[in-house]
């Protein structure tokens, strides 16, 4: 029971952290149709940005966690939200009214530039952060089993929780979240209603990443370990989770996120860790056999 | 002395080869309902998407003289065209299916929002600028739903409502955006008998009472002569008649796009039946 509630906390935490990513792809899809591969870069580029600003702020002699963390999670996501602006902006925007597979082409090389500008700019090893949050909860079961629930995994869940409520907020009430909520319905129709579309297009982008930014300091917390490299796995898995979920729906990236990181812990806890990837794409095939459009999908409705 | 609040002045669209619009000029007056009529195919919808920023003309130049004074829509992007006071309606009905009825009205009030929110931040932390603005949108918004007769359906999905009420609630989204000037891309099709001459009464009553002129693409023929203040007829891209209702019942040329050129020829049965209901209307 106890090794049981332990991997239900682990997995919840790595679902979180994918859920997050998960939006970013979602959001995008839902309104102009595009599968953003160089999100998963996005994210990478929000741990690079925490990694950095923990050091910064390390030699600079703060050394008060909550403090420290405050800033790191504010820079990392001023920083990463410019890059998913610019991103847009320089690589979708001048194709949008190409054809489909302009803009998906553009973000692989997009993926490609920006895993290169890191490995690059901040070198190929494996970065470390010393550990800036430290203990937790540790329970003992009657069988001598101790659970333990890290503070990291407390704030991991905590964070989420309050941005996706705000992140709800903000489309359900906000004129920002309804010129979205039109755009992904018909794109035209929202400009004639006084939408500025290219606007909100941007304005989802730099919402995205911002969520990504907040993934990447916290799997850098979470992990301690960061490359260049980390962004290619993460935006398969959070692509997975979007898919899983019902890609467009952003409740529904969540919800893939939080399934496909319980599958992975729960592998990993009873089976193999080295085949924990090969369960969560599993899982996939088999929800989209059942469940052809995801979890919360609707089917595709053909736009005029 | 009427004054105008469209002109259209040598317009042309081409499509490769194809000239669906080919120089069209003609002014619609504010205080007027301007009917665009024209068999399948004449371009009448094309004028529309020039207009509104979905086609660029070819040549020409459009004048709309808006809540800011005379603006050119030709060059201008259609998310603009609203602010100046454009609003328009599609043939095929256009909502945000899935979003209430109540939200399709408050998001084609998206500028004065997004400006009262201070582009969203003011309206997260809740400031008083911002919710007045929301209780003025859905103020107004609740004032066409109550003048169309949808206000119990506030909270339904606009998809599911029946395609009358869609047809309205259509017209109510573009009405929501504050135009001067509103285009409507044959808001009587499949529209029942009752439904149509409530219809003619609602455009009647912008005209008269709201001050905002009407741009209307009709098939239904006893309608048009019914409500129209003036009409141009378009055939092939041509502008072949203009004028007011009576004068352009008894234009040969229109006769002769509408029937065809033999008289011995069958008539399509409604062709027959909007030529009989103009006639019954008159």
């Amino acid at each position: 029971m106890a090794y049981f509630l332990q991997q239900l906390i682990n997995g919840v935490a790595l679902g979180m952290v994918y859920g997050l990513i998960a939006i970013g792809y979602s959001m995008v899809y839902g309104i102009i149709g595009m599968i953003n591969f160089a999100h998963g870069e996005i994210y990478m580029i929000g741990a690079f940005v925490s990694l950095i600003a923990f050091t910064l702020l390390g030699m600079l002699g703060v050394s008060w966690a909550p403090l420290a963390l405050v800033v790191v999670l504010l820079t990392a996501i001023a920083i990463t939200s410019l890059y998913g602006w610019t991103v847009e902006r320089i690589a979708y925007r001048p194709l949008r009214g190409s054809f489909r597979l302009a803009p998906l082409i553009s973000a692989i090389g997009m993926s490609i530039f920006l895993q290169t500008y890191v490995q690059i700019t901040q070198g190929a090893k494996i970065k470390t952060l010393q550990p800036v949050i430290t203990g937790g909860f540790t329970f003992t079961d009657a069988s001598g089993f101790t659970v333990t629930i890290s503070w990291i995994q407390i704030l991991i869940v905590l964070l989420t929780l309050v941005l996706m409520a705000g992140f709800t907020w903000v489309i359900a009430k906000t004129p920002l979240g309804r010129a979205q909520r039109a755009c992904q319905q018909d794109l035209k129709m929202a400009a004639l209603c006084g939408v500025d579309v290219d606007r909100t297009i941007s304005l989802t982008f730099v919402i995205g990443a911002a969520l990504a930014a907040v993934a990447g300091l916290m799997a850098t917390l979470y992990y301690g370990v960061i490359d260049f490299f980390i962004g290619f796995l993460a935006g398969v898995k959070a692509f997975t989770a979007a898919v899983l979920g019902g890609i467009g729906s952003i409740p529904g990236a969540m919800l893939g996120g939080l399934v496909l990181g319980l599958a992975e812990a729960f592998w990993s806890g009873y089976f193999s860790i080295e085949y924990k990837d090969v369960a969560a794409f599993t899982i996939l095939v088999i929800v989209l056999i059942f469940l052809p459009t995801g979890i919360l999908g609707q089917p595709e409705i053909e736009k005029v | 002395m009427k004054t105008p609040i469209l002109e259209v002045e040598h317009l042309t669209m081409r499509f490769g080869g194809l000239v669906a619009v080919d120089d069209l000029s003609f002014t619609a007056f504010k205080e007027d309902v301007t009917a665009i009529i024209g068999p399948n195919g004449a371009g009448k919808t094309t004028v529309f998407n020039c207009l509104t920023g979905f086609y660029r003309p070819t040549t020409g130049q459009l004048t709309f003289h808006g809540h800011f004074g005379p603006v050119l829509l030709e060059r201008m992007d259609g998310f603009r065209v609203p602010r100046h006071g454009l609003a328009r309606t599609f043939q095929n009905i256009r909502l945000f299916g899935g979003m209430s009825v109540l939200e399709n009205l408050i998001v084609a009030q998206h500028n004065e929002l997004m400006r009262a929110s201070g582009y969203t931040l003011l309206g997260l932390f809740g400031a008083g600028v911002y919710r007045r603005a929301e209780a003025e949108a859905v103020e107004r918004a609740r004032f066409w739903l109550e003048r169309l007769g949808l206000v119990d359906r506030a909270d339904w999905p606009a998809a599911s409502l029946p395609y009358g009420d869609q047809r309205k609630l259509e017209i109510a989204r573009a009405l929501c955006t504050g135009p001067r000037l509103l285009c409507l891309d044959e808001p009587a099709a499949g529209l029942n008998p009752r439904e149509t001459a409530e219809l003619g009464e609602l455009l009647l009553e912008l005209r008269d009472r709201h001050g905002i002129a009407v741009l209307l693409i009709e098939h239904d023929m006893s309608l048009v002569m019914r409500i129209a203040d003036h009409i141009v007829v378009l055939d092939y891209g041509r502008k072949i008649a203009d004028g007011p209702p009576e004068r352009i019942k008894r234009d040969p040329l229109v006769i002769k796009a509408y029937l065809g050129e033999t008289e011995e020829e069958e008539l399509p049965p409604e062709v027959a039946a909007d030529l009989a209901a103009a006639e019954g209307g008159s």
